[in-house]
């Protein structure tokens, strides 16, 4: 067979250094005896866009006479040596268009995601599978290096076009050995120190094993039974919770820490006794009731304005903000915390009677409405702001008597009342009912978006319990999640013709 | 202030004859314009030429140095009618922008300049933006320089072809007294590779020579009776002049002539990718030694008919490699072959697709198929599909395999068109535009050419229709309800930017709307720059430029045509002034048009300045300022409202760290620029509290730390009390 060019694709998006990349091979090849082409478009990639970059490099540059080739300006399926990608869905792309085939390409990916736009705005979790994508990819190439190259290159505080090279390095793909490819580093005289600590981790990584699965960073749920207190009383409720099957009790626990963290422990007491009422119920299961036990907890937890308080001044919080924002000693760091409480979060913050009669349409109504109508910006970091959150924080004790905290209550006796109920019709519909609870979420209009959306769904489930399919529910329960409007779910509930019957 | 510098490369341009120059196409032809005695220069910039644009700006003293005139145009129609200097006078002008908007904007220009003819050497370097990549609509070049009856050179992509193309087209101009379009394909123009330089020549004539020694001649003014004597000279004298020259100067190739009975005859910028297409056949090695006869034409208008004849003469067929449609070249030569009595079968887009990119694989395919008809090939072997699977690890189990893959990934691999810059200031006000659309309920919006456009995508999903760059206010034209009858409901809005504005929008948009009487609302986003063809200054530019005068204000232009409701913004990220202004804009009982300009700086230019400035700053241990946002996630439900209504690359999300949620929390990536979008959205929108801004002060005051030695004394005290409390009751 003929001499052939050695074939490079590169997929990166904008602003991650594809294009140093590329250069660096360029010279790469041109400084030791190659020919060597590169070509992209660069007006989409700085603009946070996919986009290839694509290299060919043939030898015999520096040889008298050398007749140069013809090198090609794009990639072709099928026809690629080498394929570099920034990151893993862009990866999944090289594979998708063929660039990737069994029989010769050598796929050096890093493995982290830059979640795509469909990803990040779905109103769940929107996530595509990042085994799943790594997996093809893997099954695709005749080689794989994979691994978390945004992860060396921050520890390295460089980029990641320098791991990306360094794996190139390490993968022993190129005839090229370690000396020339740190050289053309040195060559190009920008952040070469980091560049090289980089290159470096990049070369070790690419000969160690490669990455096969992805590291769940998803936390689970601790054990139970290792669960203590140091107060009698939260070890009594301990005991109670230790006492249901594992699954639930680990989750009970959980509820446990969550609402003495979040009221104290009679509020802890009253999720148990919720949970007795349930498991006594018939036809409860172990997973009805563990799911519940998670949405029972969130739901008691529910977000008002002395929750976001509590945690926005605890010494873990501020901890946490140093750290994200690496702060360094000798630096002062300020937190400004961007808050919109409307006139009914007051309300409802409020004793019930007081709420009740502040939501009343009324000259003091209407003074206050005008007072929430901005947002505002409250510094944590100043003793101000702190005292003003501090203390919203401490009318926890005051909770109970709040226009929410009723409203809240009233929820909640209804949804466990319902899954008793449903439960002796069809559990796995009450299991269903029970994961509904996932709807009601957020603040002001999304969470009375959500919880519109739930009860629409009660609705159906109320008038339906005796004919309502649990695959339906949860196919009703995603349609809420699809879209802001409602389209699809109001679509869905009228193709089933579930809907309230018309009136008269 | 160009996004992009080129001030180390453009040192590259002094080489002399001899010495081997290595880097972008782009950077290839300037040098090319400069060996070829050049006199002025002009230009309107867009990929893919942007960069050649940036080049040329960058060597403005090299430039200077060799006499030339360069002028950053205000629109490619002031581009070609710059090359009204060589009409008259022996001065080789070029200029440049992006095809086919460029040529469609220039085409009233390009048309008188190529009726009265030039005198001194005129190109028109066109980037070609077609296929995978363009930005644009997708059409050919090619009709302007057949209408127009100028020449089309399309050179083979290596650089010493398409220098040598750039010193062709002016001689051929000269030689025909026409204007010579040059076609630089788009990834030619990023092309990086090396060709041997030669010395730079200055021109014997410079514009001051003209300036000073005027010369008319009324035949070159196109007006009857001349313009019926141009088009006649066009036929009967130039286009034979530019055959001969072509001939004579062997600009098109033949390659292996004789080694086939058949033979190819493509456009050069195709050659690389035949030539790979039959290495990928057998049929040629790397070096570009085919088996199959080529006809390059370098020149892909005028056809040479002899040069065709003597091709295809004795051949048992032609196959016409053309890329776009409609098929002019095919067409063309099927006229040559039958009126030179010529039986040869010809083929183009019957093997070939009418449309697209034709990449590799596209052409392998069509030279396949055009080579098995004539034998030169084997057929390839039709794939079966059995019934029973193979075993695995058969050759048929990797086919079905390779099908499941694809299906996987189909499912997985999103989309990701490029979108608005982590801070760039024109996401908020798309943001306001949605917040205000809850109010109003949805409005018919025009959009304009820009990085503006982008917010077509989601998760804005803003624009009805695109009409051309600075066309966004024009396009809404038609939006208004005739006089006397009763007012609608709802106002259009359009979009402009800045660059859109100074372009042409300030008349056919903004003083349309003025003198029809438009009840609309135009956004002009005002920026600092030409953002989306990568920074350029343009007039309503901030910064300082040693070479050109900026600081005109838009708004006063505006007010300057007759508008009289206008405002500006000052800060685009102040979401409440900006759904205010556009709630007035769209409900106000004012009648007439309305116009807001929204004006920050673009955040990739304005990060590219400071970063310089910060790091300077640090190491000289003054007081620096950085800010960036941040989401608590246990105060985020995960609904990413945020995300529907910024779409910002910086906020994503990360698995939630509670173990009794499921959905993703929101998150802020280290890229956070700290523009205030997300809490401004936070605050309008009432999302939810989960927002902070942290502002990281390094070398602070004394004052400052003092103070903050206090707060922490008072903060960590109730701090401390608060954990002892939780602590107390804590479940470990």
């Amino acid at each position: 067979m003929d001499a052939e060019p050695i074939k490079i694709a590169i997929l990166a998006m904008g602003g991650e250094g594809g294009g140093v990349l590329a250069d660096w091979v360029v010279d790469l090849g041109e400084s030791n005896g190659y020919f060597a082409q590169t070509t992209s478009v660069p007006g989409v990639a700085q603009r946070t866009g996919a986009t290839i970059y694509y290299v060919e490099l043939f030898p015999g540059a520096d040889l008298p006479g050398a007749r140069a080739p013809v090198l090609a300006q794009v990639p072709m399926p099928g026809d690629v040596d080498i394929v570099m990608a920034s990151e893993l869905m862009e990866a999944g792309r090289a594979v998708q268009r063929g660039f990737v085939t069994a029989d010769r390409t050598t796929l050096i990916t890093s493995t982290h995601r830059v979640y795509s736009i469909a990803e990040k705005m779905a109103m769940g979790d929107g996530r595509v599978d990042g085994d799943q994508l790594l997996g093809e990819s893997r099954k695709a190439a005749r080689r794989c290096i994979s691994f978390d190259m945004a992860a060396v290159a921050a520890d390295s505080a460089s980029v990641i076009s320098a791991v990306l090279f360094g794996a190139l390095c390490g993968a022993e793909v190129l005839p090229f050995n370690r000396q020339q490819f740190e050289h053309t580093i040195e060559r190009g005289g920008v952040g070469v120190k980091s560049s090289l600590k980089a290159f470096a981790s990049g070369v070790e990584r690419a000969r160690a094993d490669p990455v096969t699965t992805l590291a769940s960073d998803a936390p689970g749920l601790r054990d139970a039974a290792a669960a203590q207190a140091r107060h009698p009383e939260v070890a009594r409720l301990l005991a109670h919770a230790q006492r249901f099957e594992k699954s639930v009790a680990d989750t009970a626990v959980e509820g446990i820490r969550r609402l003495i963290d979040y009221q104290d422990v009679a509020y802890a007491r009253l999720y148990l006794e919720r949970l007795d009422a349930l498991a006594a119920a018939k036809g409860v299961d172990h997973l009805l009731l563990s799911e519940t036990a998670r949405h029972l907890a969130l739901w008691m937890s529910y977000e008002d304005v002395i929750r976001v308080a509590d945690l926005k001044t605890r010494a873990s919080r501020f901890e946490r903000v140093e750290g994200e924002a690496s702060v360094q000693s000798g630096q002062v760091l300020q937190i400004d915390e961007f808050m919109h409480p409307r006139l009914e979060e007051i309300c409802e913050t409020l004793p019930a009677g007081l709420g009740r009669w502040l939501a009343r349409p009324h000259a003091v109504n209407r003074i206050a409405a005008r007072l929430t109508r901005e947002g505002r910006v409250v510094r944590t970091s100043s003793v101000r702001g702190f005292m003003l959150l501090y203390l919203l924080a401490r009318w926890r004790r005051g909770r109970r008597s709040t226009l929410r905290f009723e409203l809240e209550n009233r929820r909640i006796e209804t949804w466990l009342a319902r899954l008793c109920n449903l439960a002796g019709i069809d559990p796995a519909l009450a299991l269903e009912t029970a994961r509904c609870q996932r709807l009601v979420k957020g603040y002001g209009d999304t969470h009375a978006r959500g919880l519109g959306n739930y009860e629409c769904l009660m609705a159906v489930v109320d008038r339906h319990a005796h004919r309502l399919a649990p695959a339906s529910l949860k196919a009703l329960r995603e349609a809420a999640l699809a879209d802001e409007h409602g389209h699809r779910l109001q679509a869905l509930i009228a193709q089933w013709a579930l809907g309230a019957p018309a009136a008269n | 202030m160009a996004e992009r510098s080129f001030v180390h490369e453009v040192q590259k341009l002094r080489m002399g004859a001899g010495e081997v120059f290595a880097g972008e196409g782009i950077l290839a032809v300037t040098k090319a314009l400069l060996e070829s005695g050049v006199a002025y220069v002009a230009g309107y910039q867009g990929s893919p030429i942007s960069h050649l644009m940036d080049v040329l700006s960058d060597a403005q003293d090299i430039l200077a140095e060799y006499g030339i005139r360069f002028e950053n145009s205000a629109s490619e129609a002031t581009a070609a009618a710059t090359l009204a200097a060589s009409v008259n006078y022996p001065l080789r002008g070029a200029i440049t922008f992006k095809a086919t908007v460029g040529t469609n904007v220039a085409s009233d220009a390009l048309a008188n300049l190529a009726s009265g003819g030039v005198t001194g050497g005129a190109l028109v370097i066109v980037g070609e933006d077609y296929g995978e990549g363009s930005s644009i609509m997708q059409e050919r070049s090619h009709a302007f320089a057949m209408k127009s009856q100028m020449w089309l050179l399309d050179p083979r992509p290596n650089l010493p072809s398409i220098v040598q193309a750039v010193k062709d087209g002016f001689e051929l101009s000269e030689a025909s007294h026409t204007p010579v379009m040059l076609q630089m394909r788009i990834r030619s123009c990023h092309l990086h590779g090396r060709f041997v330089a030669s010395d730079n020549r200055r021109s014997a004539f410079t514009v001051k020579d003209a300036l000073e020694n005027p010369v008319r001649d009324v035949n070159r003014i196109v007006l009857p009776p001349a313009s019926f004597l141009h088009e006649r000279e066009k036929v009967q004298q130039r286009w034979p002049a530019a055959v001969r020259f072509i001939e004579e100067r062997r600009l098109n190739e033949f390659f292996s002539e004789d080694a086939a009975d058949v033979g190819i005859a493509l456009q050069g910028g195709t050659y690389n990718t035949v030539i790979r297409a039959l290495q990928k056949l057998g049929l040629a090695n790397v070096h570009g030694d085919s088996r199959i006869p080529l006809y390059v034409m370098n020149v892909t208008y005028p056809l040479v008919d002899a040069e065709f004849e003597r091709f295809c003469r004795g051949r048992r067929a032609v196959l016409v490699v053309e890329e776009g449609q409609p098929n002019f070249i095919e067409q063309n030569v099927a006229a040559i072959l039958r009126q030179c009595g010529l039986a040869t079968e010809l083929h183009g887009k019957d093997v070939l697709p009418l449309a697209g990119d034709y990449n590799t694989a596209t052409v392998l395919a069509g030279v396949r198929s055009f080579l098995e008809r004539y034998g030169l090939v084997q057929a390839a072997p039709r794939r079966v599909i059995p019934l029973v699977p193979a075993v695995a690890g058969a050759g048929q189990a990797g086919v079905q395999g390779q099908a499941e893959t694809k299906a996987a990934l189909d499912a997985l691999v999103h989309a990701r068109p490029p979108g608005l810059c982590t801070g760039c200031p024109e996401r908020p006000i798309f943001t306001a535009v949605k917040l205000v659309e809850r109010e109003l309920g949805a409005l018919h919006f025009s959009a304009d050419i820009g990085c503006h456009l982008f917010s077509i995508l989601p998760p804005f999903n803003l624009g009805n229709t695109t009409m051309g760059y600075g066309l966004g206010s024009a396009a809404a034209a038609a939006f208004n309800v005739p006089p006397g009858s009763a007012p609608a409901a709802k106002r259009a809005i359009a979009v402009m930017g800045d660059g859109g504005f100074w372009h042409n929008g300030l008349t056919s948009g903004i003083a349309n709307s003025v003198f029809n009487r438009s009840d609309n609302l135009t956004i002009i986003v005002d920026n600092n720059y030409s953002s989306a063809t990568g920074g350029q200054d343009i007039p309503s530019s901030r910064a300082d430029n040693p070479t050109r005068s900026t600081g005109h204000q838009i708004e006063q232009a505006v007010r300057g045509v007759g508008v009289t409701w206008v405002k500006t913004l000052r800060r685009t990220y102040d979401l409440k002034a900006m759904t205010g202004a556009l709630r007035e804009a769209l409900t106000t009982s004012t009648s007439g048009p309305k116009v807001l300009v929204a004006q920050s700086e673009c955040m990739l230019n304005r990060q590219r300045r400071e970063k310089k400035l910060v790091r300077t700053a640090l190491e000289a241990g003054e007081r620096v300022v950085r800010e960036r946002f941040g989401v608590d996630p246990d105060t985020c439900t995960g609904d990413h409202s945020c995300i529907r209504l910024s779409g910002c690359p910086s906020l994503s999300v990360r698995t939630n760290p509670d173990p009794l949620r499921q959905d993703p929390v929101a998150t802020v990536i280290d890229s956070c620029v700290g523009c205030g979008t997300c809490g401004e959205v936070a605050h309008a929108a009432v999302l939810c509290p989960s927002f902070y801004r942290s502002q990281i002060v390094s070398h602070p005051t004394r004052w400052e730390r003092l103070r903050e030695r206090l707060r922490r004394g008072v903060i960590g005290w109730l701090q401390r009390a608060d954990a002892r409390r939780r602590d107390k009751w804590a479940v470990l």
